[in-house]
């Protein structure tokens, strides 16, 4: 048998799971770290009290004003799934200050169509089967808008690129590739 | 008190769904099986609406956190929770003291503490768990708890641990299987040997680990909760609260991935226990990190091979020892190294086989149930020795899969006779039919993007320097469970007239939805059965029997063939009820007189015609049935018995460009023959094989746990990489559908080959750009840029 051995990431950063074994002073009360602000979502005004000020965005939007849509999926900005327009520009909102985001314009997923209806990157990715588990979907409903809006006719590779900040784990990116390829074929006219 | 976010229909109820024209109510024949129907969850996914355990919320909900053991192996001296409970906010500090059942929990063996009491065994191990205000303060609170641990010598060399003093009362080896097979004294003209090892894959499913409990009024608790199959969390769940099964009421979440690693308990028993303890719901939500540490893995393994054939070409004999690595608790462990074991020869007739396959007990993180289920890592083995015995025969790899390709009717190593179908030349010839992908280059944006290149955005292959190399596997494995276990599944179809005065259906099935679309096929097995366009899901949950997990690809079969016995019985029950109420003559010809058709039940001698909603004539039908696949036996002591019930098969094609000096690889294109038996819903196949092959590439170059003296040092998306949309290549596949006798509809399942052979597929690919001689999984960039060339892969 061989003996394999690991390389180890000898330089790796500490985990939380280590970093919480040691003892931390237990003397802090929330209310002293929080703040009570206004952010505007989806067009409306929304107010946010008495928020920790270590809040992020997407916690924020998820866990006080009831916006779930943007997910959570790692927290720490590699995986795209909590992306949303931050005064147009697209962010991963896990990595926003909830309290940086005053006075800007916040777009979520649950903003791009909000009746019943669905946007024709929503269609398109439900037509396409570009929809498994379904939780990278939002964040990357928000990117291809984002791109198809900057970048109508995108070839491929830039879609490729363009998305490669969106982890999806279920479906090998092949019907998202379609989907994204439906969109641009209606909206320039050229589809079936 | 309900989560204001969890609504029991909602993530499946059709979308507004459009009655048809009062003069036609033929079901629409666009979205019955086999037909590419879309989802019922697909519209509140796309808006961002679904339900999903993470966004589960309720007023005054507090948060819960874990705190997990920094050492790998140690003793707890003592853990003092005062400075913790004193926090502001805090409302519980539980540890192994506060559990009121059963101390332990286990798949199919409760060998794994909910907290550990005074031994740790692995880094990450749950010691203590707090439920607070704010998930800030929960986590301050988990620092604040103090714990002296004695850290003592971890064994996580998996050969050192067979003989090493136990690490647990249960001792160490999980199980030793040994497969003897025809002439053991069998030799062959070309003999060739090689070892391999496989790494430890993360299943990195999407949605963290995640649920709610709320406690009820009767004592017990109602837990909402993203999991493979709620009937075995509630009897673990249940048997560590010290309540009986009835009062723990479990309610499947909306599901972000699993692939195996929501098999096993995770945050389920903490959860309820914190909501119990302070008598507020109390939600949990792991971090991508604490995901990392909180669920199993794929095992690592380590194979020995010796190949033996004729100078033909025709396989004599296989010797193997295979060794995977369980981690610190059993899992699914005893399962897995018998899947290994089965499966070690690949899809070909091996009259002689000699296998001894050991999975054991060590301080490295837990290991059981991914995609592929101990499949993976034989396949890695196989495979390879299937190219290493092409090169010393000097033959084409493809040809001689084709020589020694199973066949139905063949004979497995186990002794066991295939029944059913058996494609694998269908599927090496359709995976190698498929046109090889242009030169580098020559697509993209302009002559040689350097996205298109080895190192992609980095820009760090010359094109000049970059080789192609073009690889092979096939693979296989069985559908369901084996060795005896009694599988079912369980489904309740209600026919009745809605509030519109059209007909409905509502499915009651516990099989958990994790994206694969079983809700979408159990709604067109409802449409095609009964003939009624309108077909609504329940949620999935406790009240209901037993669904089985979400694994071993075997929902399609097990809870497809559940709710097709539920709808024919309504069918029947419906076909009863109109002849009674009509006269029709009983004498057992009843059924041959009326007959549902096309929506509509229909006296064969045109005495009458009446759509659904007028047969029900306002009495619902309703009835439950349970669904079991044939039996099978368990393994004897030299590994033979009918162990398996069915096998679907995989060939997979790799062309990869490789940097050989800096080892990077670009994976151009990946084309595959898969036996689906018959595909019934063909874009939801289409999507279980190519994210299947993501995953399978994943493996082959990128992804893999770095676990370092037992300690995991890579727990975060930015350290253990999986493929991104630059990562995937074009995946042309073909469909081999030969339906499967015994299985509804036809339909074989299909998540787990994609997963198998493609990896094999992707390392041959680099040993023959290369002529390196790889023998590890994941290919690394150093085994690569530093590895020595001339291998005995390569032909020349």
């Amino acid at each position: 048998m061989t003996a394999d051995h690991n390389p180890g990431y000898a330089e790796a950063g500490r985990s939380q799971v280590d970093a919480a074994a040691e003892a931390e002073p237990a003397g802090f009360r929330l209310a002293d770290e929080s703040e009570s602000y206004a952010l505007r979502v989806n067009g409306r005004q929304e107010s946010v009290k008495a928020a920790w000020l270590g809040e992020s965005l997407l916690y924020v939007l998820r866990e006080r004003l009831g916006l779930p849509g943007s997910k959570n999926a790692c927290d720490q900005g590699e995986c795209g799934s909590c992306s949303v327009f931050l005064d147009g520009t697209l962010v991963v909102s896990c990595c926003v200050l909830a309290a940086d985001a005053v006075d800007a314009e916040v777009v979520t997923v649950e903003g791009l169509e909000p009746g019943e209806g669905l946007s024709d990157v929503q269609r398109h990715f439900l037509d396409a089967g570009a929809v498994q588990c379904g939780f990278c979907t939002p964040g990357l409903i928000v990117a291809v808008h984002d791109l198809l809006d900057r970048v109508p006719d995108a070839n491929e590779l830039t879609v490729r690129e363009a998305i490669s900040g969106n982890l999806c784990r279920c479906t090998g990116y092949g019907r998202i590739l379609q989907a994204v390829a439906d969109v641009q074929q209606e909206r320039a006219g050229t589809g079936p | 008190m309900t989560p204001q976010h969890v609504s029991a229909a909602a993530p499946f109820a059709p979308a507004a769904p459009q009655a048809p024209p009062r003069r036609d109510r033929k079901r629409s024949p666009g979205r019955g099986v086999g037909t590419s129907s879309s989802r019922p969850d697909g519209i509140p996914k796309v808006k961002g609406q679904f339900a999903f355990s993470s966004d589960l919320w309720a007023d005054g909900m507090l948060w819960g956190r874990t705190l997990r053991s920094p050492h790998p192996a140690a003793r707890i001296r003592r853990v003092d929770t005062e400075a913790a409970r004193r926090i502001p906010g805090v409302h519980a500090v539980l540890t192994a003291d506060d559990v009121p059942g059963e101390p332990n929990y286990g798949l199919e063996h409760p060998d794994q503490p909910v907290f550990a009491s005074n031994v740790i065994r692995y880094h990450g191990e749950a010691v203590a768990a707090v439920a607070a205000d704010h998930p800030e303060i929960a986590w301050r609170a988990v620092q604040a708890i103090e714990v002296d641990y004695e850290p003592t010598p971890a064994v996580v060399d998996p050969e050192v641990a067979i003989d090493a003093p136990p690490l647990h009362p249960d001792g160490n080896v999980f199980r030793h299987l040994t497969i003897r097979h025809g002439d053991l004294e069998a030799a062959g003209e070309v003999t060739v040997e090689g070892s391999y090892a496989v790494g430890m894959q993360d299943q990195a499913f999407l949605g963290p680990e995640s649920g709610m409990a709320i406690p009820g009024d009767d004592g017990g608790v109602d837990l909402y909760i993203s999991t493979q199959w709620l009937h075995v969390d509630r009897d673990q769940v249940a048997a560590c609260l010290g309540l009986p099964p009835g009062q723990v009421r479990l309610t499947l979440s909306g599901i972000g991935g699993a692939f195996g690693a929501r098999e096993d308990v995770s945050l389920q028993v903490h959860v309820c226990l914190l909501a119990l303890r302070t008598g507020r719901a109390v939600k949990m939500l792991y971090s991508r990190e604490e995901s990392f540490f909180g669920h199993v893995h794929r095992h690592p393994a380590r194979m020995w091979y010796r190949h033996a054939a004729t100078k033909a070409g025709e396989l004599v004999k296989v010797e193997a020892r295979l060794l995977l690595d369980g981690g610190a608790y059993a899992s699914s462990s005893t399962a897995v190294i018998a899947n290994a074991a089965c499966f070690s020869c690949g899809p070909y007739r091996v009259p002689n086989a000699h296998i001894d396959a050991w999975v054991v007990r060590t301080n490295n993180p837990p290991c059981g149930a991914m995609r592929g289920f101990g499949a993976v890592q034989a396949c890695f083995g196989h495979e390879s020795q299937m190219d290493k015995l092409a090169a010393a025969l000097q033959m084409d790899p493809v040809q001689l899969r084709l020589r020694n390709a199973l066949r139905s009717g063949d004979e497995l190593i186990t002794g066991q006779r295939i029944t059913g179908t058996a494609p694998v030349r269908e599927c090496i010839e359709a995976a190698v039919a498929h046109p090889l992908p242009p030169d580098a280059g020559s697509e993209g944006r302009g002559p040689y993007d350097p996205l298109l290149l080895p190192g992609g955005a980095g820009r760090t292959a010359d094109h000049a320097d970059v080789r192609r190399g073009v690889g092979f596997a096939v693979g296989f494995k069985n559908l369901m469970y084996s060795e005896g276990f009694d599988d079912f599944s369980t489904a309740a179809v209600r026919l009745e007239e809605g509030g519109d005065g059209e007909p409905v259906a509502t499915v009651h099935c516990a099989a958990a939805e994790v994206g694969q679309g079983f809700v979408t096929l159990a709604q067109q097995i409802v449409r095609s059965v009964l003939g009624v366009d309108r077909v609504v899901l329940r949620a999935a949950d406790t009240r209901v029997g037993s669904a089985g997990s979400t694994s071993a690809s075997r929902q399609t079969w097990m809870s497809g063939g559940a709710v097709q016995a539920a709808a024919l019985a309504v069918r029947d029950a419906l076909l009863e009820q109109v002849a009674e109420a009509r006269g029709v003559e009983v004498q057992g010809a009843r059924r041959k007189l009326l007959t549902l058709r096309d929506g509509e039940v229909v006296h064969v001698e045109g005495r009458f015609r009446l759509t659904l909603t007028e047969a029900l004539d306002g009495r619902p039908v309703e009835e439950v049935r349970e669904y079991r696949h044939a039996p099978t036996m368990p393994l004897d002591a030299d590994g033979q018995g009918d162990a398996h019930v069915s096998y679907a098969f995989a060939a997979h094609r790799a062309v990869v460009d490789v940097d050989p000096d800096l080892g990077l690889v670009r994976v151009l294109q990946i084309t595959t023959g898969q036996d689906v038996g018959k595909a019934l819903n063909p874009l939801q196949v289409t999507g279980q094989i190519e994210g299947g092959i993501a995953q399978g590439l994943g493996l082959a170059v990128m992804e893999e746990i770095v676990v370092d003296g037992g300690r995991i040092r890579n727990p975060s998306f930015t350290d253990y990489l999986i493929p991104t949309a630059l990562d995937m290549p074009d995946v042309q596949a073909t469909l081999i559908e030969q339906p499967e006798p015994g299985a509804p509809f036809g339909a074989k399942g299909v998540g787990e080959p994609p997963t198998i052979s493609s990896t094999p597929a992707v390392v041959s690919a680099i040993r023959a750009a290369t002529g390196i001689d790889l023998r590890r999984v994941p290919v690394r960039p150093d085994d690569i840029a530093l590895g020595v060339t001339g291998s005995a892969f390569s032909a020349k």
